[in-house]
């Protein structure tokens, strides 16, 4: 059987992600052994048309971007989404929340009306197109990116967790940071990074999406309990994009 | 040989995000030489607005996955200076221990991964690895050190999670500590084999002078090659300095048409940072095996070949391996001590800058009194170098002209990827305040 050919492509993003696969170090050998990487515009001048799996990193924010998307989707057997850009919209979705001709007068004052300054709503990519895969997280992790390479190369499904962070966090026997005051979406959001952020004693921002049916009552009651502000958990909540409408009050 | 030339890159490769290279030359006639941005812009300086002051590091460290510790710890000093907070001797030393990991994982992904290829004549580094196993080994080895260095402080290799304003979430252990320095030791030998591997291609890095202004942060008191603290210098400020604060006075943004991101000038028509800017203006500040380094290569003070940022860059990797070693035993002599943070929020603005590893980052914040973001303004690096590179474009071409089609593309692209640009981090800026 011949090798699958792969192709990495990015979007709006800051490429983060693409350099996590750089930073498998010398497990990147290894999986230059087993794929032909046949383009990958940040690490290499090679470039093809044929390939087999697509990597997309990066968020859709302007039309020219979606049509580009459209035709690595048309020559691509297998799509996968990089990072939370390209899974849940990221941080470039924050720009949703404002309107757009106010956010381009912001950047860039009486130029924001030239027009290759031109921006549209933040779209995840399966917003857009079929993605068959998702890397979650910002950045992805190596660990669990290699993993789903290993399980498409072999023809398995890659089980992601369908669980919350908090699950990894209370595993590693770390002290719940909501009793030093901090907002942590622990309880809503996918596992799988191994509570990396609480670890260090930095508060669960969100950054791979919520799991699919979060406790958002749960969620309440922490907040009560912890004498928190609603408006506050809200604010948290749309950093990464995940909705943009969060709770129901 | 053909009179005319007809060059167009679209997305240029083995650089941090989008730009085009157009050349256009009838009857021996160059017409148009043109370095391009058509990156989308991501609106970042928009989406603080309305932030708590505790998220901002958080959302501008996506500016850029390259340099992400460089925009988190800037955001997280220009917050602290906001708000008038200051941090301890042992916060600064681990602060300064985790930007120096990030100078040493871009500079060496770089000169082994980016720029290398070019001067062995190879598209990328893949084709390398049967070719010279041992050597990419080698650069693929200090580079997993620089990225377990940044995870060990940072708590991730990309977008740090342990700076919050006035300090740190977790600090490393005194073991750990020492565990790096050991490891740290062995880098200093790696880069002495990576230096070799590129010295005997260094025939290949192209001759070419235009004598240009160089900015980065200089430091007085005390002397230091510096990469974070101290005031904007460049080579036509007579040894005199502009205080931070007056950033705007020094990067001057104006908008071109072919260009997503802004562009800048000083003192002349442009003006370049980075290795080679910080290089020229405090060499003879360097650790001692940096020197050597520079020396081996003959990069001297003075040096205007835009080629040679990437020799800096590999001087730069040994000064910040050097002088980490010496922070590491200063802060295990004094021993970890933790430390209680209190943060009384309060309205105000602050500014910060810092020497990410392409050269000087600005950023500025400005908070109402809940601590709520009101006001950004932030200006990259690679921004300061666009209209550097177009200048430079612009004097290479009619002096290779002659060489052809292929040699003129092929050495403009090397120009581009010595400045080893950061383009989506350079649509990201902003000068124009807002009120919410």
């Amino acid at each position: 059987m011949s090798k699958p050919r792969v192709a990495i492509f990015d979007f709006a993003c800051c490429e983060g992600c693409q350099l996590q696969i750089v930073n498998l170090e010398e497990e990147i050998l290894e999986l230059l052994g087993v794929a032909d990487v046949v383009e990958w515009r940040e690490a290499m001048s090679e470039q093809s048309r044929e390939y087999d799996i697509a990597i997309v990193e990066g968020s859709i924010t302007r039309p020219e971007d979606e049509e580009r998307l459209w035709v690595i989707r048309s020559g691509a057997k297998v799509l996968i989404a990089l990072g939370a850009c390209a899974t849940i919209g990221g941080i470039n979705k924050l720009k949703n929340n404002f309107d757009l001709q106010d956010v381009k007068k912001c950047v860039y004052g009486k130029n924001a009306n030239m027009h290759h300054l031109d921006t549209a709503m933040t779209r995840a990519i399966d917003e857009v197109v079929k993605v068959d895969y998702k890397v979650h997280g910002c950045p992805i992790d190596r660990k669990e990116f290699t993993y789903i390479m290993r399980c498409l190369l072999i023809g398995k499904t890659p089980e992601i967790p369908e669980w919350p962070v908090c699950v990894e966090c209370k595993a590693k026997g770390n002290p719940c940071l909501w009793e030093y005051g901090q907002v942590c979406l622990g309880p809503i959001i996918r596992a799988g990074c191994g509570a990396r952020c609480p670890s260090s004693g930095f508060r669960c921002f969100g950054c791979r999406g919520y799991i699919d049916n979060p406790n958002f009552d749960a969620a309440k009651d922490v907040i009560e309990k912890y004498g928190l502000n609603i408006e506050t958990l809200k604010s948290k909540m749309v950093l990464f994009g995940s909705r943009q409408v969060p709770i129901n009050e | 040989m053909s009179k005319n030339m007809n060059i167009e890159v679209k997305h240029i490769t083995r650089v941090e995000g989008h730009g085009n290279i157009i050349v256009n030359a009838n009857n021996g006639k160059v017409e148009k030489v043109q370095w391009q941005v058509p990156e989308a812009p991501r609106f970042f300086e928009a989406m603080v607005r309305g932030r708590s002051y505790e998220d901002i590091q958080l959302i501008v460290s996506r500016i850029c996955g390259i340099c992400s510790i460089s925009h988190s710890l800037v955001a997280t000093r220009a917050v602290e200076s906001a708000l008038g907070l200051e941090v301890s001797e042992q916060t600064d030393l681990i602060r300064l221990l985790m930007h120096y990991s990030e100078q040493l994982q871009s500079h060496v992904l770089h000169i082994g991964y980016l720029a290398a290829p070019d001067f062995f004549g190879v598209p990328s580094v893949v084709p390398l690895v049967p070719k010279a196993t041992d050597a990419v080994k080698t650069i693929i080895k200090a580079h997993r050190v620089a990225n377990e260095w940044s995870d060990l402080i940072g708590g991730r290799t990309t977008h740090p999670v342990t700076l919050k304003p006035g300090g740190m979430t977790t600090l490393p252990s005194e073991k750990q500590l020492r565990d790096l320095q050991a490891a740290l030791r062995n880098t200093l030998a790696d880069l002495g084999i990576i230096a070799k591997i590129i010295l005997s291609v260094a025939g290949n890095i192209p001759h070419f002078e235009r004598p240009t202004e160089y900015v980065s942060l200089k430091q007085i008191n005390p002397p230091t090659y510096t990469f974070y603290h101290g005031d904007i210098t460049s080579n036509d400020c007579s040894g005199k300095t502009v205080p931070v604060k007056d950033w705007h006075k020094v990067t001057n943004e104006y908008v071109v048409e072919h260009s997503t991101a802004k562009w800048t000038k000083w003192h002349r028509d442009s003006y370049a940072v980075g290795a080679l800017a910080r290089f020229n203006n405090n060499a003879e500040l360097l650790s001692d095996g940096a020197k050597e380094t520079a020396k081996t290569f003959g990069l001297q003070k003075g040096c205007c070949n835009p080629f040679m940022n990437t020799v800096a860059q590999l001087v730069e990797s040994v000064h910040v391996v050097e002088t980490s070693i010496a922070i590491i035993d200063k802060l295990l002599t004094k021993g970890i001590k933790p430390e209680k943070v209190t943060v009384k929020v309060k309205a105000g603005k602050g500014t910060a800058a810092i020497e990410a590893p392409r050269g000087i980052l600005f950023h500025e914040y400005e908070f109402d009194k809940k601590g709520t973001c009101v006001a950004a303004d932030i200006c990259i690096p690679t921004n300061q170098n666009h209209a550097n590179i177009q200048k430079d474009f612009e004097k290479l071409v009619p002096e290779i002209f002659s060489e052809g089609e292929t040699a003129v593309r092929q050495k403009l692209e090397m120009l581009v990827r010595a400045y080893d640009p950061c383009i989506s981090c350079s649509t990201h800026m902003l000068d124009v305040k807002f009120v919410r």
